[in-house]
């Protein structure tokens, strides 16, 4: 446990120590904020439309216009932002030759993955916490239900730790930061647009695809409703991902 | 301390490593001697537990690489070619990470690292940036970083390489100064560096253990092999011949002059012959004339060319 936290805390000053934490934190906040903005400004107008016309009819729902479309776009962003979380984690100390010391230090290879995996988490769980202030902002004004804005916050960070597990097992693969980032980035694509094809394909084949798809298993989330087939499908992910990342520490060892 | 037998290790169909065997007793300081890529660095890697073995076992200080890895790592300080380092690191941030992951009861951390510092004299740059360090004090940090935990065993791949020759002899003085309380492993492809710190020197040539002895006498024993020059005016082929007939000849090397049949020779010979005067008569039965004579002893790095080149057997 000691040395997940030491390995861990090593890799979270090494992110917050360089612009990278900085860039991509900055970049993500831009980004959510300009469609916050840009969805917040079409309610009003809707609502204010909605009010002039009917005197006081039926209410707009603030969770269901406003909130869970943020949600939905914030889900799909992560995938375009997650890359450049973990593209550093392994590559880097391939690179450099760090990785050596890792290696030759009296560590187990579980400790190095998860103290790894948990600083890249931690990057990505600050970046998704940060948007939180805009949901602030709704509550200051407004009285938007907490609990399907909760659940959808959860939503995002499990689907996030399937993602940056992903992430981090290919940055094991190589050595190169590119080659990891536009490797991971395709390997999010992939799950996302698979959800596509399940649209298009047949039936059985239809819900497989449905199933893998990364964003499709969001979907009640960011309703706010949970459902535990999607917990144990994010949970799955990571599981995965991080046991393939201990695999290929531990092969890359007999390949030299 | 640390005891290798038998170790393979291919990468594909690459023997990388071939079927080495050795000990290093405690106190020791083991140099390994070989061209690049001739298995040095993959033998380290294998004892520092960094890579498995194909096949084969190593030991250290009792306990076998592959079933106790973390009690072998925690008893070896390892200094890879290019020292494990993050340059967006302060050397004292730094040491402080590898003192924990050796495992450095967290009190004495601050103590550990003093001790290291004063011992490889980088005290005064302990909060500058690594990335900012010139390239000797970064090569001291690997070293201080390897002696974290005062670790019995230390091995070193080419600890020398890429330094300029003042940051060479310092590093040589570090090295002699850690001998005193350690066993040391180290690899060089320069000669004189391992007849000037090292007990005894492994030579390894594609992957094979060549020969393992003490500089002194690895010099001796082919020093024994007499060299004798000669400068013949004569037939060249005829002379190489008439030498090639004498008793315990084992090679000879010819290298014509400038002047028409006027070569010189290089004639080498069983351990403990003197064939100055056989040398000497032949020429003079054979009415040549003989230019010059002398006898010399093989240098280290004549035996290591020797040790290491194909096309000449050695015994």
């Amino acid at each position: 446990m000691g040395n997940i936290w030491t390995i861990f805390k090593r890799d979270l000053k090494g992110y917050f120590s360089s612009p990278i934490a900085y860039v991509v934190i900055g970049l993500f906040l831009i980004v959510t904020g300009i469609f916050f903005y840009l969805l917040l400004s079409s309610f009003l107008q809707y609502s204010y439309a909605v009010m002039m016309q009917q005197r006081g009819g039926m209410a707009v729902n603030v969770n269901l216009m406003m909130i869970r479309p943020f949600l939905l776009n914030m889900s799909v962003i992560v995938l375009f932002v997650i890359p450049m979380i973990t593209m550093r984690s392994f590559s880097e100390e391939k690179k450099s030759g760090t990785v050596e010391l890792l290696l030759t230090s009296p560590l187990t290879t579980t400790q190095i993955v998860f103290g790894k995996f948990l600083a890249t988490y931690l990057l990505y769980f600050v970046m998704v916490a940060v948007t939180f202030l805009f949901m602030v902002f709704l509550f200051i004004w407004g009285k938007p239900a907490f609990w399907p804005i909760f659940l959808g916050y959860c939503g995002i960070l499990l689907m996030g730790g399937g993602l940056v597990a992903l992430g981090n097992f290919i940055s094991s693969l190589t050595e190169n930061q590119i080659v990891a980032a536009v490797g991971t980035f395709g390997a999010t694509m992939l799950l996302w647009v698979i959800g596509f094809a399940g649209d298009l394909s047949g039936k059985v084949l239809g819900e497989i695809f449905r199933y893998l798809s990364i964003v499709n298993h969001f979907e009640d989330f960011s309703k706010g409703v949970f459902d535990t087939s999607h917990l144990v499908y994010y949970l799955s992910l990571s599981f995965l991902m991080l046991f393939l990342t201990y695999q290929s520490i531990e092969s890359s060892k007999w390949r030299g | 301390m640390i005891e290798v037998k038998n170790l393979v290790k291919h990468y594909g169909s690459v023997r990388a490593v071939d079927d080495i065997s050795f000990s290093v007793e405690k106190g020791e300081i083991l140099g390994f001697l070989g061209p690049n890529a001739a298995g040095k660095t993959t033998t380290m890697r294998i004892i520092t537990g960094y890579m498995p073995a194909t096949s084969g076992t190593v030991r250290v200080a009792g306990y076998d690489v592959f079933e106790d890895s973390l009690e072998v790592k925690r008893r070896i300080g390892y200094l890879p070619e290019t020292p494990p380092l993050y340059f967006d690191m302060r050397v004292r941030d730094y040491l402080k990470f590898v003192a924990r992951i050796k495992g450095v009861e967290p009190k004495t951390i601050p103590v550990e690292i003093e001790r290291v510092a004063e011992r490889i004299s980088i005290t005064d740059v302990l909060d500058n940036h690594i990335g900012k360090l010139s390239k000797g004090y970064k090569q001291r940090v690997g070293f201080a970083q390897a002696l974290l935990n005062n670790p019995p065993v230390l091995i070193f791949d080419e600890p020398t390489n890429g330094l300029d020759p003042r940051q060479i002899i310092e590093v040589r003085e570090i090295i002699k100064s850690l001998s005193f309380d350690h066993t040391i492993i180290l690899s060089t492809h320069i000669l004189p560096e391992v007849s000037m710190t090292c007990n005894r020197v492994a030579i390894i040539n594609e992957g094979k253990l060549v020969k393992i002895d003490t500089p002194d006498n690895l010099q001796t024993q082919l020093q024994g092999s007499e060299a004798v020059t000669l400068e013949v005016e004569g037939p060249i082929e005829e002379v190489q011949a008439a030498i090639q007939q004498l008793n315990q000849v084992t090679a000879i090397t010819v290298q014509p002059s400038r002047k028409e049949n006027v070569a010189t020779y290089r004639v080498e010979t069983a351990a403990g012959t003197d064939l100055r005067k056989e040398l000497a008569a032949t020429v003079v039965q054979n009415s040549w004339g003989l230019l010059g004579l002398k006898s010399e002893g093989l240098s280290l790095e004549d035996i290591f060319l020797r040790l290491t080149t194909k096309e000449e057997e050695v015994n």
